[in-house]
């Protein structure tokens, strides 16, 4: 069982919380061209080791959270909130 | 041979006697015994019979690595197979039965195979699918077929009860500073260490006992070390086994609440599976004995050494009068002595040229020597012995009893769980823990100490190691050497003559022997994990903690590899089994998943509904008149829909309220239609894309006020929505001002359809005057109150393409809303409607729900290629048009009738052209309803190219699943009203 440290909620079991996605993507603007989207969307890396990612913590807070994880042992070296005025909120609570 | 209870030797208690039932005849043991030790205390030996040759097998151990006496426990529904009679305790009443074996374990039919054996080598499975050699090498399965059913009925361990599982089964969730598992002296020492420092310790025992090996030692009392454990505050948790660690030293553990208790019990559990989330984890799980392969090393009577020793000192019972004891490590001398002085003839074999050991007399020591075979059928009468210089010179020794010790295996399973492989110890002959880099630390004999002192001295360097993990001070000492013999261990595995033919057991229940494994050699099977496989060595119920090491040993003999060489299988979890009833705890029956109700559930089914699950949610799905059949009622609302008004209950649409100053920013962006111009009091339907262009889900969202909008999803997708909105907002658009919060369970919500809706809505609303057709034309949207001042939404929309409207009010108003509405709605000779019939409406008029956007639809295959804007941008608006997407043979929405109207057809009914017939063909149909209006079945779906390509052509409809085929005919999926006057009247 993966432990997550939600910056809001404190560490709780994965199974509250909703596995995102790459969070290193950034998005191209909406009216950006197709091939710029395909990028983004089609073309990831499959790390083995550290990769940023998104979780939702679908069953608590709904923050959605750049985790930090280890594709190998899943190990977490950091837990943030996403959006980053909650995360300067939550950084001080934690 | 009788074997006797011994006065003032084990931990029973003798004043309570207790009756059980071993293959329907009575017995008696003592309050303390386990099942084992009370039928070996009552004289009974053969307890099983062996999976393939089905061999006599009796009680080969002590505890959880049992491979010979398995056995049925309990009656009817709570029939419980493959026991291990090792571990279950005695209760009065108890009812146990051996298996495998007709008509009893004794007395078994099965024992022909034992002749057969030839035929029943390794791979025997799968050889017979090519043909029984050397009868029919080759030629196909035909043999298999026939061997098929024999094997069934022979094979397999027992039999589960066919009946539903009385129990109960709990699941429950604990935390800990400090998890200690296993309670042996390395265990109690951890723990009591960690307790002295003001952790929260919980101490997990698979046995009902605490003491571990311990409990194998004359003067140890479990029941003292419990009390003083309990009053250092630790959390003692025994007959619990942890069966997993897992990531963030997380267990998973299994705690038999009841299985030790006479049936049927009281309002107990049976069994609790436990998650308890510790910060450090202490493993001292303790070691495992070896036997050794050698010819008969199965027959009942035959047992490690240790587990006689456990079963005089802890249960009083003398497993032998005259007994053998082979070895190779030192381990069994102590034993030898108890048993001596218990009254046992004692003879030692020992392979090693020197040990040193002070021993009575009356103990016969036969260095060099080397146990060949053991003579006997059903019990032992002897044991054929030779030295190891010269295998074919045998001498006999009578005895009763051999016991064997091939050395010990740590108990590595539970930290192989986490990936860490074991390191070979030459210097011990055993696999060893690796590097642990998490906050597990393994003790005692679990990490190949053998001495009493050290493993105690390890358990304090484990408790220091976990008191790191709090940053707390750390004591200097350093972790004891592994072993601890005066003289070293010398390599026993197998005994074996190339002269004389033997059956040499290195897995018991599985039947494998060490020519088996040599076989799976000879046939190319190399790997050590296709030998387990092709073998089953290892596969059992013990999951190959008798047998692994000797494989291993033997299959490095055949490679010419070193045993570390040859590698060792990943052991996974479950440690020991774990029942499916515990997995599943309570989720079951009603409780199998969580159930949704709408808040007028009740007023739904007092007014006769039938329900349907629609994901978690209950939904009316009609309501019939008596003696009405599903397909009679719902034609009947669907008709009174379209000629008066009927009432129902929407309320499982998702509801998301969006708020804020760039709310309209937001619902502009996720809608591929425009709503940056939608005025206030006005609703607008609209469809949500994919970032790769393919349709989310449809609903509609109305604009309350300047900065205000109320959505509605539909029902499957509303968790999905709402996931998708809060994601946008904080990952990537986190400049926008706008908040976004579920009112799916706030808003309880109806949909009054038909021509006379608007004069049932002009009943109930407080102002008549409001709901006319220039006030709220179709899309309007009006903020309004009920006829009893409760404030209520109504929306001017339609599904069924009549004239409709959906109104919508607080939850807990949600039975009056519908009491006013079907008041009026009756004075209509209107109708109650549900699901079935609002299918059939939505059919009727080609609007799409979840069946039709089922993740690979875009918009143009909907059909409402014209709801996107080319003036905006919005998700999903550069990918749509993209390659495949915009290829002309795409599957497009249409509409379906069957050629000939009386015909029916299903959804999952495949489309194919009328010569060929076969794969995917080229469309499919997903929703399908009888149509009252139109007087046959119709249905909407996909075909390649759409309407145009197929129009006026006759296509098949293939249901191979129900095995029918109709012809039907492509038509447009707007069947009925298709310029949509009817809702704008
Ligand atoms: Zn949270």
């Amino acid at each position: 069982m993966i432990r997550i440290k939600c910056p809001y909620c404190g560490e709780r079991d994965h199974s509250e919380f909703t596995y995102g996605g790459d969070a290193s993507i950034k998005y191209p603007s909406l009216d950006a061209p197709a091939s710029e989207w395909t990028k983004a969307i089609f073309f990831r890396e499959n790390i083995r080791g550290m990769q940023k990612e998104t979780w939702h913590h679908t069953n608590g807070c709904r923050l959605w959270l750049e985790v930090e994880r280890s594709t190998i042992t899943h190990e977490i070296k950091s837990v943030k909130a996403c959006h980053p005025q909650i995360e300067k909120i939550t950084k001080n609570k934690s | 041979m009788t074997s006797l209870r011994k006065e003032n030797y084990g931990k029973i208690n003798r004043e309570k006697v207790l009756g059980f039932n071993w293959d329907n005849k009575e017995y008696f043991g003592y309050e303390g015994d386990s099942l084992a030790s009370a039928l070996l205390a009552n004289d009974v030996r053969i307890v099983g019979r062996s999976f393939k040759y089905h061999r006599p097998r009796g009680v080969m151990s002590c505890g959880v690595e049992e491979s010979g006496a398995l056995v049925t426990v309990g009656s009817g529904s709570r029939r419980d197979p493959n026991v291990r009679a090792t571990t279950q305790e005695l209760y009065s009443g108890l009812n146990a039965s051996g298996q495998n074996a007709f008509p009893n374990v004794n007395f078994d039919f099965g024992g022909v195979n034992n002749y057969l054996s030839r035929f029943f080598a390794a791979g025997f499975y799968y050889k017979t699918f090519m043909g029984l050699p050397p009868f029919e090498w080759g030629k196909g399965t035909g043999i298999w077929m026939v061997f098929e059913k024999i094997i069934r009925k022979a094979a397999g361990m027992g039999k589960a009860s066919r009946e539903p599982d009385p129990d109960s089964y709990e699941h429950a969730n604990d935390f800990c500073d400090v998890l200690v598992i296993g309670s042996g002296p390395a265990g109690i020492a951890a723990a009591q260490e960690i307790a002295n420092n003001k952790l929260d310790v919980i101490l997990i025992e698979q046995d009902s006992l605490l003491g571990g090996n311990s409990l194998s030692q004359k003067d140890f009392d479990p029941y003292l070390l419990n009390t003083q454990l309990k009053s250092s505050g630790i959390r003692v948790m025994p007959r619990t086994t942890v069966f997993g660690i897992y990531d963030n030293t997380v267990v998973g553990a299994l705690e038999r609440v009841t299985d030790h208790m006479p049936t049927p019990h009281s309002n107990l559990p049976r069994q609790r599976f436990w998650t308890i989330r510790a910060k450090h984890i202490i493993v001292a799980s303790g070691a495992l004995e070896r036997h050794i392969a050698f010819n008969n090393n199965d027959l009942p009577g035959a047992m490690t050494v240790n587990a006689s020793k456990h079963y005089l000192n802890r249960y009083g019972v003398l497993t032998g009068n005259n007994i053998v004891i082979s070895t190779n490590n030192d381990s069994v001398y102590q034993t030898a002595k108890e048993l001596h002085e218990a009254g046992s003839k004692v003879t030692i074999l020992d392979s090693r040229e020197n040990v040193n050991h002070d021993l009575s007399k009356d103990i016969d020591l036969h260095l060099n020597t080397l146990p060949f075979s053991i003579n006997g059928r059903k019990k032992i009468d002897g044991i054929d012995v030779c030295k190891t210089t010269d295998l074919s010179n045998k001498n006999t020794i009578i005895c009763d009893q051999v016991l064997m010790s091939g050395g010990w295996s740590p108990i590595v399973n539970l930290v192989s769980h986490r990936g860490i492989k074991p390191t070979w110890n030459q210097e011990n002959l055993c696999f060893i823990p690796g590097e642990i880099k998490e906050n597990i630390s393994v003790v005692g004999s679990a990490k190949g100490i053998w001495d009493e002192k050290n493993c105690i001295e390890s358990g304090f360097v484990g408790a220091n190691e976990a008191m790191n993990t709090f940053g707390m001070h750390k004591k200097e000492i350093s972790f004891p050497s592994v072993g601890g013999w005066s003289n070293p261990i010398e390599p026993l595995f197998e005994v074996k003559s190339n002269k004389f033919p033997s059956k040499s057991f290195v897995d018991f229940q599985h039947d494998v022997t060490a020519e088996d494994v040599r076989l799976a050699h000879r046939e190319g099977f190399i790997s050590v994990e296709h030998l387990k496989r092709y073998t089953t060595l290892g596969m059992a119920n013990d999951q190959g903690k008798m047998g692994n090491i000797i494989g291993l040993s033997l299959m490095a003999e055949q490679l010419d590899k070193t045993i570390p060489q040859v590698g060792t299988t990943v052991f996974r979890p479950p440690y020991t089994p774990v029942p499916i009833g515990a997995l599943t705890g309570r989720n079951v029956g009603k409780h199998f998943r969580p159930l949704r109700v709408t808040p007028m559930h009740q007023w739904n089914i007092d007014h006769g509904a039938k329900m349907i699950e629609v994901g978690l949610y209950q939904r009316p799905w009609y309501y019939p008149k008596k003696n009405e059949t599903l397909s009679d009622s719902y034609i009947r609302e669907t008709t009174i829909v379209r000629k008066t008004v009927g009432i129902c209950d929407v309320t499982s649409l998702g509801k998301i309220a969006i708020q804020g100053p760039d709310a309209t920013e937001l619902v502009n962006r996720i809608y591929t239609n425009p709503f940056a111009k939608l005025p206030i009091g006005k609703a607008r339907y609209g469809i949500m894309l994919r970032d790769d262009g393919i349709v989310m889900d449809d609903g509609t969202s109305w604009r309350l006020g300047e900065n205000e909008y109320f959505m509605t999803t539909s029902t499957a997708a509303a968790a999905k929505v709402m996931s998708w909105l809060e994601e946008l907002l904080q990952t990537r658009w986190t400049d926008l001002k706008v908040n976004v919060t579920s009112v799916s369970e706030q808003w309880a919500g109806a949909a009054i359809a038909g021509p006379k809706s608007r004069d049932v809505l002009n009943e109930c609303v407080f102002d008549p005057s409001e709901i006319t057709n220039d006030n709220l034309p179709f899309m309007g949207v009006l903020q309004t109150k009920l006829k009893d001042g409760t404030p209520c939404r109504v929306v001017r929309i339609s599904f069924s393409g009549e004239l409709a409207y959906e109104m919508y009010i607080e939850s807990d108003y949600a039975h009056g809303m519908m009491d006013l509405l079907w008041e009026s709605a009756q004075k209509y000779d209107g109708c109650l409607y549900g699901l079935e019939a609002l299918g059939a409406l939505r059919v009727e008029k080609g609007h799409v729900t979840a069946a039709e956007l089922d993740g690979r639809v875009t918009i143009d295959d909907a059909g409402l290629g014209k709801m996107a804007s080319t003036k905006k941008s919005y998700i999903g608006s550069a990918m749509r048009k993209r390659g495949v997407l915009s290829a002309d043979d795409r599957d497009m929405l249409v509409g379906f009738f069957p050629i000939n109207e009386k015909e029916t057809f299903n959804a999952g009914t495949i489309v194919c052209e009328k010569n060929n017939i076969k794969g995917q063909g080229v469309g499919r149909i997903t929703s399908v309803t009888h149509s009252p209006e139109l007087g046959h079945w119709i249905g909407i779906g996909f075909v390649k190219g759409g309407l145009e390509k197929w129009k006026d052509i006759t296509l098949i409809g293939a249901d191979p699943v129900r095995n029918k085929q109709m012809e039907i005919k492509v038509v447009s999926p707007h069947m009925i009203d298709p310029e949509g006057k009817r809702m704008y009247a």
